[in-house]
């Protein structure tokens, strides 16, 4: 049985009328809605993205720009940070100790730093060969949908900052508990965008652009 | 010259002062924007003046500004809807005089474009949708037997960034210009190239933001219809307006982004010289077109469905008469969600799209008439033998009932491509939308606004300055915007700020002896809230049910105490407190009286309304280093927030057995009054069984 919802847990023992403001339940479906506007946020951006594939304007296309080396880097870092971040759902989910559960945490904050680094990399190579937002339709199309991404990969990893302090501070209850099964839901969602980042922009891009 | 180059105080300047235009070269243009100016500094000033005065900032802090209660923030939203309210009506007034006084008009071209483009921006985003959202957050939790919405300190966070949206509108007033790009800020048009001054950036910036809240309102509201109705209360046991708020909520959630993607894209074509919606580099501006209306056709929708419900109560409770066909609206209200979606492009219809296309997004746009249409014979079926009163909701109602019909009517007409071919981009469009808008949404939101204010403020408005003033409405609608339907089939294109054919003449003159009509109905409904307040005493309801309610937010003291409910209510069918009252069931002591746990207050609503209103300014003019430490200030707010630990506070038992004994003692000694009855001075509100 989940944690959260265990008998045991305070938040689901009370009187219902008086739990309403932290029902677990509620929060994550909060999220999981919040995530549903997010993803239609993305849609609009991949939809953009695909109208524009074309639109290169004499400027450094996907054949020209890609690396996939450093994509499968970027995809490997994605995917295993996923699996780690789920190793901490089960840590929390068993209650093991409180390091274990960090240990998968940093593991995952470190691939996620990872990704980054090697986005902001492949970025700067792009920049070298005339690849800015500037230069044409099909670019600035590009760096709406790609760095969005990696902005929201930063808002989880500092949110998994933020939820390391809070372990500390706070200690493993269940606000917190309740914090990081949000954050790995939001951290999946990520892979699932990346997937699609993956498939629609560099595959994409390099079949059709 | 580079974003870069422009000092600490960025692009601002005294010239940016709207004064400094008219000290340099004073004309009547000039002049009312000064006026403008001055009205927006001395109102605040004045305010400021009149909080210390009574001494009020304290009560103002504890009560509201850090208030995590749904029905504060609710009433809050108001307030700011009806100030922005005030606003868009003048500039529709003086854009009227504008045309009526053309050719020799006394605006400049510029000026007047500025006057429509804030004028659709305030009304839809700052009049509408928090006069709403303020009305939902009063009444919906109410309606389903809620203690709260679902997360209560984001509700104070989307009402902090509608409100800094809505003061940085009227910031524009006095500094710098607003866009000239009307509501919709189409580029090329509203790009660096065509529109370097700040005017497109204020556009941004308020609707990035105020997007953002609304995202979010839509989020809150669907979990709390989802996940916080009372026992008893199945999803067809709603009240229909929550229905309605269920699927306009889930609008916003799917509707909101692409008008914040679209926003941010034409930011970054501005600020970093993007070209997602420029003419060259590949830009391409039909993205944008698709992007604004995939949002804006939802939008109207979103608008009307709450107000759709708000008529749906009012009919109701007037008539007496429990709702007839209630599933065919439900069904017909998530129709008309869903349809709301197909139909975006007919807002395009001649900018070069094949007929194909143009015929099916005709035939979509023409389908929607046919839940509406089952909407309105539902309506009609509920008054039918129903004990109906005349108050001013119902006026309301029946008011938008007849007019709003034919606003439809002119809807179907523009949606057949032949046609709108023929209007296109004249005055028979702008009759058209607000033909819908204003009885649709304007009515609902004051019919709803009559409705709920005794439960808000433990009085009645005064019904006769409210049937005044709903006479003016629609004497001045029509008389406003039927002749807009003329001169727009005669070719009278929009957002024209002089015209050469004084055949238009006439009809100007007509719209604009309409628009003074509408002016004294604002007026009216300032002095019906005076009057009312003045009056206060003999009009007090303090047990709760002045109309003989039917759903449960009637079923609790007015004005509604911070819980909401001792002890929720069970509900057993639809009309759950004439229910309850049939039953013997309605004002009985609760077997045991429970500490209830309510969310504390919270200062980071306020923090961020102050704030992200800075960063907004900041980023308008160009002011980096305070754009940097404002958004930071921002994101430390939001996480320092998360370390707080007891975020709720206890009301206890004893508390409520006071509060609750001495409401049912009143209960006990007040005389239940008829039907007849409700607007005399003896309506303490408490209501006779009447079936």
């Amino acid at each position: 049985m989940n944690p959260i919802s265990s008998p045991k847990n305070p938040l689901s023992a009370s009187n219902p009328h008086e739990a309403i403001h932290r029902d677990p339940d509620m929060v994550i479906f909060g999220f999981w809605v919040f995530m549903m506007s997010d993803l239609i946020f993305f849609g609009v951006v991949f939809a953009i993205y695909i109208t524009m594939v074309g639109a290169t304007a004499g400027g450094p296309g996907p054949k020209e720009l890609f690396d996939f080396g450093s994509l499968f880097a970027q995809t490997m870092f994605l995917l295993t940070s996923s699996l780690t971040v789920g190793i901490a759902t089960v840590m929390v989910k068993h209650e093991r100790s409180r390091a274990s559960f960090l240990f998968w945490v940093v593991i995952t904050l470190l691939l996620g730093m990872g990704f980054l680094g090697l986005e902001l990399y492949d970025f700067s190579v792009m920049a070298e060969k005339g690849g800015v937002p500037q230069r044409s339709g099909y670019l600035s199309a590009f760096f709406g949908l790609v760095p969005l991404h990696g902005l929201h990969v930063t808002f989880g990893c500092l949110w998994m900052i933020v939820l390391i302090v809070q372990v500390f501070t706070m200690g493993l209850c269940d606000v917190v508990k309740l914090r990081f099964l949000r954050l790995a839901l939001f951290w999946h969602f990520l892979d699932l965008i990346w997937i699609g980042i993956f498939s629609v922009v560099y595959f994409g891009g390099w079949v059709y652009g | 010259m580079n974003n870069l180059d422009y000092g600490w105080l960025g692009k601002l300047n005294w010239d940016s002062l709207v004064f400094s235009g008219f000290l340099e070269s004073p004309s009547v243009s000039e002049a009312v924007a000064s006026v403008a100016g001055s009205i927006v500094i001395l109102a605040a000033v004045a305010i400021l003046a009149l909080l210390t005065w009574f001494k009020v900032w304290g009560t103002l802090w504890r009560d509201w500004l850090t208030s995590t209660d749904h029905k504060r923030i609710g009433i809050m939203y108001i307030a700011f809807a009806i100030v922005m309210l005030v606003r868009g009506l003048l500039e529709g007034m003086v854009m009227r005089a504008q045309q009526a006084a053309a050719p020799d008009g006394f605006l400049y071209a510029d000026h007047f474009a500025q006057l429509f483009s804030t004028h659709g921006t305030i009304m839809v985003f700052f009049v509408a949708v928090p006069f709403l959202v303020g009305l939902i957050n009063f009444a919906m939790p109410l309606q389903i037997g809620a203690r709260d919405v679902a997360f209560p300190v984001l509700n104070q966070i989307s009402l902090a960034v509608t409100v800094s949206s809505g003061v940085l509108l009227m910031v524009s007033l006095v500094v710098g210009q607003f866009s000239t790009g009307g509501w919709s800020a189409y580029p090329p048009y509203t790009g660096a190239d065509f529109s370097p001054g700040v005017g497109p950036d204020y556009w941004i910036w308020a609707i990035v933001f105020s997007g953002a809240g609304t995202t979010l309102t839509g989020i809150n509201f669907t979990v709390t219809v989802y996940k916080c109705r009372g026992p008893g209360m199945h999803l067809f046991r709603m009240p229909l307006f929550c229905w309605t708020v269920l699927c306009a909520s889930i609008l916003m959630i799917f509707a909101m982004p692409p008008l914040s993607v679209a926003a941010i894209m034409l930011g970054l074509d501005r600020y970093l010289d993007f070209h997602f919606f420029t003419n060259d580099l590949g830009g391409n501006m039909m993205n944008y077109a698709n992007l604004f209306w995939l949002f804006g056709h939802p939008e109207v929708y979103l608008l009307v469905l709450p107000a759709y419900g708000i008529f749906s109560e009012v009919f109701s409770t007037y008539s007496a008469k429990t709702l007839y066909g209630y599933k065919s609206l439900v069904i017909a209200t998530m129709c008309i969600a869903i349809l709301s979606f197909t139909v975006w492009l007919h807002h395009f219809f001649t900018m070069g799209q094949s007929p194909t296309i143009n015929i099916a997004f005709g035939i979509a746009t023409m389908l929607i008439a046919v839940p509406t249409g089952v909407k309105v014979y539902d309506w009609m079926a509920t008054m039918y033998r129903g004990r109906i009163r005349f108050t001013t909701p119902m006026v309301y109602a029946i008011g938008f009932l007849i007019l709003f019909v034919i606003g439809g009517l002119s809807g179907v007409i523009l949606a057949n491509p032949t046609v709108d071919f023929q209007v296109h981009n004249t005055l028979f469009l702008v009759a058209h939308f607000h033909n819908v808008l204003i009885p649709g949404v304007l009515f609902g939101i004051l019919a709803g606004y009559n409705y709920w204010f005794p439960k808000a403020f433990g009085f009645r408005l005064n019904d006769k300055w409210g049937k005044r003033s709903a006479y003016l409405w629609f004497a001045g609608f029509m008389v406003t915007f039927f002749p807009l339907y003329g001169a727009g089939l005669l070719g009278m294109p929009r957002r024209s700020f002089s015209y050469g054919d004084l055949t238009f003449k006439p009809f100007m003159v007509v719209a604009f002896i309409g628009a003074m009509i509408v002016l004294a109905a604002l007026i009216t409904l300032i002095i019906q809230f005076l009057v009312s307040i003045r009056d206060r005493n003999k009009t007090r309801v303090p047990v709760g049910d002045p109309w003989d309610g039917r759903s449960l937010e009637w079923n609790s003291p007015a004005p509604v105490p911070a819980y909401n409910f001792v002890e929720i209510p069970k509900v057993t069918d639809r009309d759950a407190f004439t229910e309850a009252k049939e039953h013997g069931e309605a004002y009985k002591r609760p077997k045991v009286y429970r500490d209830i746990e309510l969310p504390k207050n919270n200062p980071l609503g306020f923090i961020l309304c102050v704030v992200s209103g800075i960063l907004m300014f900041a980023l308008v003019w160009y002011i980096w280093w305070l754009a940097l430490i404002s958004a930071l200030t921002m994101l430390v707010a939001v996480i320092v927030s998360t370390f707080r630990k007891e975020t709720e506070y206890i009301i206890p038992a004893s508390q409520l057995e006071k509060d609750t004994e001495a409401w049912l003692a009143l209960v006990e000694k007040s005389e239940p009054v008829g039907r007849d009855l409700e607007d005399s001075p003896r309506n303490v509100g408490l209501a006779k069984l009447e079936l």
